[in-house]
């Protein structure tokens, strides 16, 4: 993808990310009344808003996703303030060079590591890392290991989260605020996990739109690969 | 619900204007933000004391701006904590060229956003910043409900004592050692009487009949450890006082200050019950108080009820405490 793409699919992304948000506000919230502090999908939709005005005078990726989680940063509020926004924003200089297939794999693993980094939350706690943890290490896995394109790679991941967010159901917090709950946050499927398992559906659906003819040169490339391979 | 408010949504930013209006000499507000500096700030050449939090804790932490105490303070929402973006502005608007000390108290967004800003600002690349935590409420320890104590009222005793440090010269690395002393050598232990009540929900936070007071209960209005029925001025007193006392296990004959804290709605006459109690129990025990402090420093809104924090004191720490401090809330006027 050159510049002006990536920019227009980073604004996509965002768009869309943003209107599934919107439109999944009261489920979020009504997920996050049952063992939180109800106010999960009013932080979010008011932080998304934000990010639409905020990133907009940017053209750089990485400048665009880092104005984008200031304004989370700025908007949301509460720790999901933090975990949101601020790992987009630390994340974001990882797009630096522009977005490629190395650099997506390198975001979102400091995505990842700055969210577990930030709350302390490991896998099984019953958060957002529940869904992230295997989504990023099935995208990591697919491109580096199996050889996928990337959207291959993202709809494995959006497969790995949504086992993630099932996952936090039957299981018992131990960290945030539903950890205050004890037994009583059983039977329950986490928010956080539930709306950034929405995030990854968009970014996998934007990508479908801008990826399809990308494939083809993947591939071209993993096979230049093997060839050289063999010559050693 | 009765209270001196406009609309809800309203009230930190009618508040913080009023307190600049009140305090002019002592504080400035940075442009749209909730974050107040001192009137001064940056101080050139000495280290930032910032602090911040959210609102409903008057007067921390806006109050504790100026002269040997806090260069900067954030105000949040109320209970809620002031966002990463102003924490960052804060920073950069409280660094004289010696670097910012964050004195944050231990709740889980707190620490996210000044973490969050901290890191921001390093990326920038052009401040210092060293943070500390309060953790100083013995109520409530590491358990499955908690990720460790909650920051109370010992809080005021860190920005005392980081600010006169700061104010005397010290660097940063020395500032955050002695930060970090007291919050070593600081315990507190809270009570309820009745519930605070926040403007936005207009009711009650936790239900507490006529005849039972909460003990342990922290400064947002989460309940306590232990419901208990209504008891005498001294035996709530021996009870607080005892629970600290248990946990910093202090040496015989410790040199010790103590603040008696109101929680926002117990009249002074009532904390100075209780300070009585406090010091008799602590001379019967052997203890050398040096200063004892009694009024409403760490508030929970409209909650009735009181804390008690006790402090370790050594040479330098002592020195610190009794140097000179010139706030709204708080004047010491030094040897």
């Amino acid at each position: 993808m050159d510049e002006d793409t990536q920019r227009e699919a980073l604004s996509a992304v965002l768009t869309a990310i943003a209107d599934r948000i919107e439109l999944e506000k009261d489920h979020l919230t009504e997920l996050d009344s049952a063992i939180g502090d109800a106010d999960h999908g009013a932080n979010l939709h008011r932080g998304f808003q934000a990010a639409l005005d905020g990133a907009d005078s940017e053209n750089d990726p990485d400048a665009f996703v880092k104005a984008a989680g200031m304004a989370l940063l700025s908007k949301v509020g509460g720790a999901s303030g933090p975990l949101y926004g601020g790992s987009l924003a630390v994340a974001s200089s990882e797009f630096e060079e522009g977005i490629t297939t190395e650099s997506s794999v390198a975001f979102a693993e400091a995505y990842l590591e700055k969210v577990k980094d930030r709350g302390g939350a490991s896998v099984g706690d019953k958060t957002m890392v529940d869904a992230l943890t295997p989504a990023v290490h099935t995208y990591k896995r697919a491109i580096e290991v199996d050889d996928l394109d990337p959207l291959a790679a993202l709809s494995k991941a959006v497969d790995a989260a949504e086992r993630g967010v099932r996952f936090t159901t039957p299981i018992r917090a131990s960290k945030g605020r539903a950890s205050y709950l004890g037994w009583r946050s059983v039977g329950h499927p986490d928010p956080g996990a539930t709306s950034t398992l929405y995030m990854l559906e968009e970014i996998h659906d934007v990508a479908a739109e801008y990826l399809d003819g990308e494939a083809a040169v993947a591939d071209a490339e993993a096979e230049a690969e093997i060839e050289e391979g063999s010559g050693e | 619900m009765k209270k001196l408010i406009n609309e809800p949504g309203d009230v930190v930013d009618e508040m913080l204007a009023g307190m600049v209006a009140a305090h002019p000499e002592y504080v400035r507000r940075l442009e749209e933000t909730n974050v107040l500096v001192r009137a001064d700030a940056p101080v050139e050449g000495t280290v930032g004391i910032v602090s911040g939090g959210g609102s409903g804790h008057e007067p921390t932490h806006g109050g504790y701006l100026g002269e040997g105490m806090l260069t900067g303070a954030a105000a949040g929402e109320v209970f809620t904590s002031p966002t990463a973006d102003q924490l960052g502005e804060m920073v950069g608007a409280c660094d004289g060229g010696a670097g910012v000390l964050c004195v944050v108290k231990n709740y889980e967004g707190d620490v996210m956003n000044f973490e969050t800003a901290i890191e921001l600002a390093e990326l920038e690349g052009d401040t210092e910043v060293e943070y500390v935590v309060v953790d100083d409420d013995v109520a409530v320890e590491d358990s499955l409900y908690t990720s460790g104590r909650r920051g109370v009222c010992g809080t005021i005793l860190v920005h005392k004592i980081a600010g006169a440090a700061a104010a005397r010269g010290d660097d940063l690395s020395e500032v955050k050692r002695l930060a970090e002393k007291v919050i070593d050598q600081v315990g507190t232990m809270g009570m309820a009487l009745t519930s605070c009540t926040t403007p936005e929900k207009g009711e009650p936070t936790f239900d507490l009949p006529a005849d039972e007071i909460e003990l342990g209960i922290g400064i947002h209005g989460e309940p306590g450890v232990e419901r208990a029925d209504v008891m005498s001025a001294d035996a709530v007193a021996d009870h607080l006082t005892e629970r600290v006392l248990d946990d910093l296990d202090l040496a015989e004959g410790a040199r010790i200050a103590t603040i008696v804290n109101g929680m926002g709605a117990t009249p002074l006459m009532e904390l100075y019950v209780v300070n009585r109690r406090v010091q008799e129990l602590l001379g019967e025990r052997g203890f050398d108080v040096g200063e004892a402090w009694v009024g409403d420093y760490m508030t929970s809104l409209d909650m009735a009820g009181c804390s008690v924090t006790v402090l370790e004191l050594d040479d330098e720490l002592e020195e610190l405490l009794g140097a000179p401090a010139d706030t709204p809330a708080l004047t010491v006027r030094g040897e």
